[in-house]
């Protein structure tokens, strides 16, 4: 397997990489794909698409109820995935580990079971001027429905936030504070553990959205000492619909199940049922099999690969493509947050977004046009809408040229 | 002398038919766009915003009565440029032509004759969808009275 080469090779092999994602090999109009929309979804290595494979041609079956042979495979590949993903970031117990759809969902469960049992009227929740609408929105419902109070971190001209601004709004009616550990609009990577530190002073649990942290950092949430974390397996070069909520075991105990069901019982009579124990609680119905399995398959990959080394490989990338893309005439960078990684976002003269991405895809690259679920950061920073350019393991150098090349023939078509 | 809507789609249909790539054809768009009659900006206002997902489009039509019977008659316009090139072509195939015609005027078809519509159906993302449902329905407000 390539993964293992990647392993032993001192350098980072960019071509070696590629050569794991079949996807990459395509073309768009006749060109090769120049595929920059890793913030929306990252494409999939061979090796998660040959698991998912196996499992549907050789041991698909449901997990946890049966005793037969291809069932006890199904049920423990599925809590492999759960173990890896444990791994991944350093949670203390599988039990932790909670399966869900996607990091949206995550932070709606952590919203209508955390949040509807601690949260009352005029108390107050913290989240950030650069939120995904995933974490905006599930905090909105819960307030109007407890009568508390949504507190907005606001960000200065560089997409930071103000960490005094932050530090104010701590008080004894903070319930919690939800916030992103780096922007999809902005790139910004947020100084999480310094939020977590001055929330826990005051006794408030921190949820962070690690939906586009978590492909492209080290993950250690003992150290960053979190209380939630959630991310999306589909960003993560796993299959779409799978996506994992961390919670600390003391809160998830505590924590009443969402959504009832099979599984997440101990026994059921009509007069009253008992719940089962951590993670299943928390997972009603039939979960996402494949998805975990898949998901195992992408962590294998990763790990084969080293966070660490795709991590230093993405920063030179996003250094190298500030240098060039700044060059572009015309472009103005949304977001230059000191501490940031791998995602461009940009407007160029007048040029409308949609514009710019129908023309760039006639020359075979894709990004993200529009505002990116995330409205209030596009007002904040005074743009309808901006072009996004985001990185992951297997982007080049050559492909930050194609796309500069690329902006610069837009201007020249609209103008 | 006023082009039927034959005329008018058929120009649009040799403009593209010299051209099979894409930029090409996007560029033939865009000169389109900057055919159509610019749009009071006071009408550009959210009361006469097409609802669109990607880009803004404002449409105000109302039903004329001429020498040869009623015909729809609007100006419209949008912020992205190869949008404004969709609106122009409906601006020619519409504006000012017979409520018939605009009834019969199977616009899908045509898109799809230019080449267009693998990429720029007229669907609900783009805004475009909702102003001819709005033109359609004006034309056939007419008919029933006719």
């Amino acid at each position: 397997m390539s993964d293992v080469k990647h392993a032993h090779n001192l350098a980072y092999d960019v071509e070696l990489i590629r050569a794991d994602f079949p996807l990459l090999h395509t073309s768009v109009h006749g060109k090769p794909l120049v595929y920059l929309d890793n913030a929306n979804t990252t494409q999939k290595p061979r090796k998660v698409i040959d698991a998912l494979m196996e499992y549907y041609t050789t041991y698909n079956s449901n997990i946890h109820r049966a005793s037969y042979s291809i069932a006890e495979r199904s049920t423990h590949e599925f809590e492999q995935g759960r173990a890896k993903v444990k791994g991944f970031l350093n949670a203390r117990g599988v039990e932790e580990i909670i399966f869900v759809r996607n990091a949206t969902e995550g932070i709606n469960l952590v919203a209508q079971s955390y949040g509807r049992t601690n949260v009352g009227e005029g108390d107050e929740i913290i989240i950030s001027a650069m939120e995904h609408h995933a974490n905006i929105v599930p905090w909105q419902m819960l307030c109007e429905e407890k009568g508390a109070v949504l507190k907005v971190i606001p960000v200065n001209d560089d997409g930071e936030l103000l960490m005094e601004e932050y530090e104010k709004m701590l008080s004894e009616r903070t319930k919690l504070v939800g916030i992103v550990h780096m922007s999809n609009a902005l790139g910004t990577v947020n100084p999480v553990e310094e939020i977590i530190r001055l929330a826990h002073a005051h006794g408030v649990p921190v949820l962070v959205d690690g939906a586009q942290s978590a492909y492209h950092k080290v993950i250690d949430v003992q150290k960053m000492d979190c209380d939630f974390f959630v991310f999306s397996g589909h960003k993560l070069y796993g299959p779409t619909g799978i996506g994992v909520l961390y919670g600390k075991r003391e809160l998830l105990e505590q924590m009443p199940p969402w959504m009832g069901g099979g599984d997440m019982i101990a026994s059921v009579t009509f007069e009253k049922t008992i719940y089962n124990e951590l993670p299943n609680k928390f997972e009603a119905g039939t979960p996402h099999i494949a998805g975990s399995i898949g998901l195992g398959a992408a962590i294998d990959y990763l790990n084969g690969v080293g966070m660490d080394r795709i991590a230093a490989y993405e920063h030179e990338l996003m250094e190298y493509g500030k240098q060039v893309l700044t060059a572009v005439p015309g472009l103005r960078m949304i977001g230059t947050a000191k501490e940031k990684a791998s995602v461009f976002s940009f407007v160029i003269k007048d040029i409308h977004a949609l514009d710019l991405g129908t023309l760039l895809d006639t020359q075979g690259i894709a990004i993200r046009t529009g505002q990116h679920c995330a409205h209030p950061v596009m007002k904040r920073f005074g743009v309808e809408a901006t072009g996004r350019a985001s990185l992951a393991c297997y982007n080049t150098k050559e492909e930050i040229d194609a796309l500069a090349r690329g902006l610069v023939r837009v201007s020249e078509i609209l103008g | 002398m006023t082009r039927s809507q034959a005329e008018k789609a058929a120009d649009i249909e040799e403009a593209f038919s010299l051209f099979d790539n894409w930029e090409d054809r996007y560029q033939v768009l865009i000169d389109l766009g900057k055919m159509l009659p610019p749009m009071n900006a006071s009408d550009k206002c959210d009361s006469n915003r097409v609802s669109g997902c990607q880009s803004n489009v404002w449409m105000v039509a109302t039903l004329q009565d001429s020498p040869t019977g009623p015909v729809v008659v609007f100006s419209a316009d949008s912020d992205a440029s190869i949008t404004r090139g969709l609106v122009s072509i409906l601006w020619q195939v519409f504006s000012g032509q017979p409520v018939s015609d605009i009834l019969e005027f199977d616009i899908d078809e045509f898109l799809d004759r230019l080449g267009l519509m693998s990429h720029l159906s007229m669907n609900r993302r783009n805004g475009l969808f909702s102003m001819v449902l709005r033109v359609k329905a004006l034309a056939a407000s007419a008919g029933v009275g006719a």
